[in-house]
């Protein structure tokens, strides 16, 4: 039986992206959550799909300056999952009469996953910014603010003459990027 | 002052790498000037959206990769199971009637593909240019200079003199790799497969299947050592027209990309266990994996039409699993040969998805 103390280093695991925190999580609860799925008509393929939810709920829960668990993880994973299974049964029309049985105790998670639509919506528009601007800038930017390359070995790889013209070309890409970014970032919100 | 100014200066603000002086001249600047302050506090805020993308991004493809190690080792289950169930049930209820449908099609086809056959064969060799290609003599005798050259070195192992050589690639880390049937035919003595580092090692063909021109190879070699989990899967179902594909292989030797597009879902008069591809390739590229955007493998490279620049040929990778679920019927021994089940490659870029793709690409060679 796990503590929450043990629980909660995990999270914190998971929230610095650490492998072996994301494979402990998984061995622990994903179990748990495919019998979840598979009981209430959905597929294996599905638990694989709200499984993967959970974790970035996990994921931005622990990423929190705020993040506190107060409750175990394993019933925290398991109402995470409900809540998802249950809107996705509602999107897809198949949640007539049959609810999602309580199979085990479930804790509010409103909020959690709350945050979750908003962080995911936002990483929506980021991913489909990257996706619109087209290359050279998107490998460009990636290098810079994703990869987090010296501006010098990028010049180099890219084949510019020189780090600061690389630099100027980044920053009209990170102009092109922005307004992309905002102009759906406006529209959603 | 200009737009790409003020966003470096806002970023070396934030990094710390201004001085003294520049510290005091730009809080200056932003308190004097409400336009500048909002367009800073907006640059940032985006900064700050941008490196949460980055992490999230991060972590996702961490996530991934952690489920295909689970999955990997049978943790987590795929969806198979239930395309079997699925279908069975469908078979159940429409038994008869297919039954009947099938035996007309079934009439129908055989006489269709036997007139095919009978007017079109001839044809369809002289069109198809199958991509095996022929070491020439000097390539031969440049080889054996750098085998006398390489001799004193006695760990290296000598590079066997070849006739031969395309392209082939893993389906199993534990040695499995597929071709086509065209480039092993005329390999009647040995069957050498090379990775990217060089290191040469015998191989043996398994299965062959003329119709849809594969070829399973198993490396025999003792020094054969696995790169670990492929990080590709092989795509069962039919993949869409105009998909952005691209390939590995060995035109020469050193491996080769080349990229393009599914342009029909059929390949040569209509032969519809392969698909047309607009994609470059030359004789050597025979073998190679036809990889798509998500890193699934959708074919493999078979020849290219001799009328036409560009039009090329890929039995699709199905025709894989029919090969492997045939070989697992004829002997227990291979019982063991697990295909790849899930893929680490989506959402990386290509020059990403390449390096780890690059390990499990091999030069077929033989004599």
């Amino acid at each position: 039986m796990s503590t929450i103390a043990q629980d909660k280093a995990l999270l914190e695991g998971l929230a610095r992206s650490e492998k072996g925190a994301i494979e402990a999580i998984y061995r622990e609860n994903y179990g748990m959550v495919q019998a979840l799925v598979l009981n209430n008509t959905g597929s294996p393929d599905d638990a694989r799909d709200i499984f993967q939810e959970v974790m970035i709920v996990l994921y931005e829960k622990a990423g929190l300056e705020s993040f506190e668990l107060n409750c175990q993880l394993k019933t925290f994973v398991y109402s995470v999952a409900r809540r998802l299974w249950l809107k996705k049964l509602q999107q897809m029309q198949r949640y007539n009469s049959t609810p999602v049985e309580n199979l085990q105790e479930t804790v509010p998670v409103d909020e959690d996953i709350e945050l979750h639509e908003q962080k995911n919506q936002q990483f929506g528009y980021m991913e489909s910014a990257m996706g619109k601007i087209g290359e050279p800038c998107k490998s460009l930017l990636e290098a810079y603010y994703l990869q987090k390359k010296q501006m010098q070995d990028i010049a180099a790889d890219f084949g510019y003459t020189n780090a600061d013209n690389a630099k100027t070309q980044k920053y009209k890409c990170l102009v092109r990027l922005k307004k992309l970014f905002f102009a759906q970032y406006k529209n959603g919100g | 002052m200009d737009d790409i100014l003020l966003m470096d200066a806002a970023e070396r603000y934030s990094k710390g790498e201004m001085s003294a002086q520049e510290i005091v001249f730009f809080e200056e600047l932003r308190k004097n000037n409400p336009d500048i302050d909002q367009l800073v506090v907006e640059h940032n805020f985006f900064l700050n959206e941008l490196d949460v993308y980055a992490r999230a991004k991060a972590f996702r493809h961490t996530l991934h990769e952690t489920e295909h190690k689970l999955a990997e080792e049978g943790l987590i289950t795929k969806s198979q199971l239930r395309g079997k169930a699925k279908l069975y049930f469908i078979w159940n209820k429409y038994k008869r009637t297919v039954a009947v449908a099938a035996s007309i099609a079934g009439l129908i086809s055989l006489t269709t593909a036997g007139l095919n056959l009978a007017f079109n064969k001839n044809i369809n060799n002289s069109k198809l240019e199958m991509l095996v290609q022929e070491v020439s003599k000097t390539q031969k005798d440049v080889d054996k200079i750098k085998n006398a050259a390489s001799s004193n070195n006695p760990a290296a192992k000598p590079t066997p003199s070849v006739d031969y050589m395309a392209t082939g690639f893993l389906i199993d880390a534990k040695g499995y790799i597929v071709t086509n049937a065209h480039v092993i035919a005329p390999m009647k003595q040995h069957i050498y497969v090379e990775n990217k580092k060089g290191e040469y090692f015998t191989a043996i063909a398994v299965s062959t299947d003329v119709r849809s021109d594969l070829a399973i190879l198993k490396i025999v070699d003792t020094g054969f050592h696995s790169p670990g989990i492929l990080p590709y899967s092989i795509k069962r179902l039919n993949s869409d027209l105009g998909e952005q594909i691209f390939t590995l292989g060995f035109p020469r030797k050193e491996i080769v990309y080349g990229a393009g597009y599914l342009s029909a879902k059929s390949g040569q008069d209509g032969d519809s266990s392969a698909y047309q591809l607009t994609i470059p390739a030359n004789p050597g590229n025979s073998g190679g994996p036809v990889i798509n955007g998500n890193g699934e493998v959708i074919g493999i490279i078979t020849g290219k039409n001799k009328g036409a620049d560009g039009v090329t040929y890929a039995a699709k990778s199905k025709n894989i699993f029919k090969l492997v679920e045939d070989l697992k019927r004829q002997d227990k021994d291979f019982q063991t040969i697990k295909t790849p089940s899930g893929n680490i490659l989506r959402g990386l870029d290509r020059v990403q998805q390449i390096k780890k793709l690059e390990d499990y690409i091999y030069m077929v060679v033989g004599n």
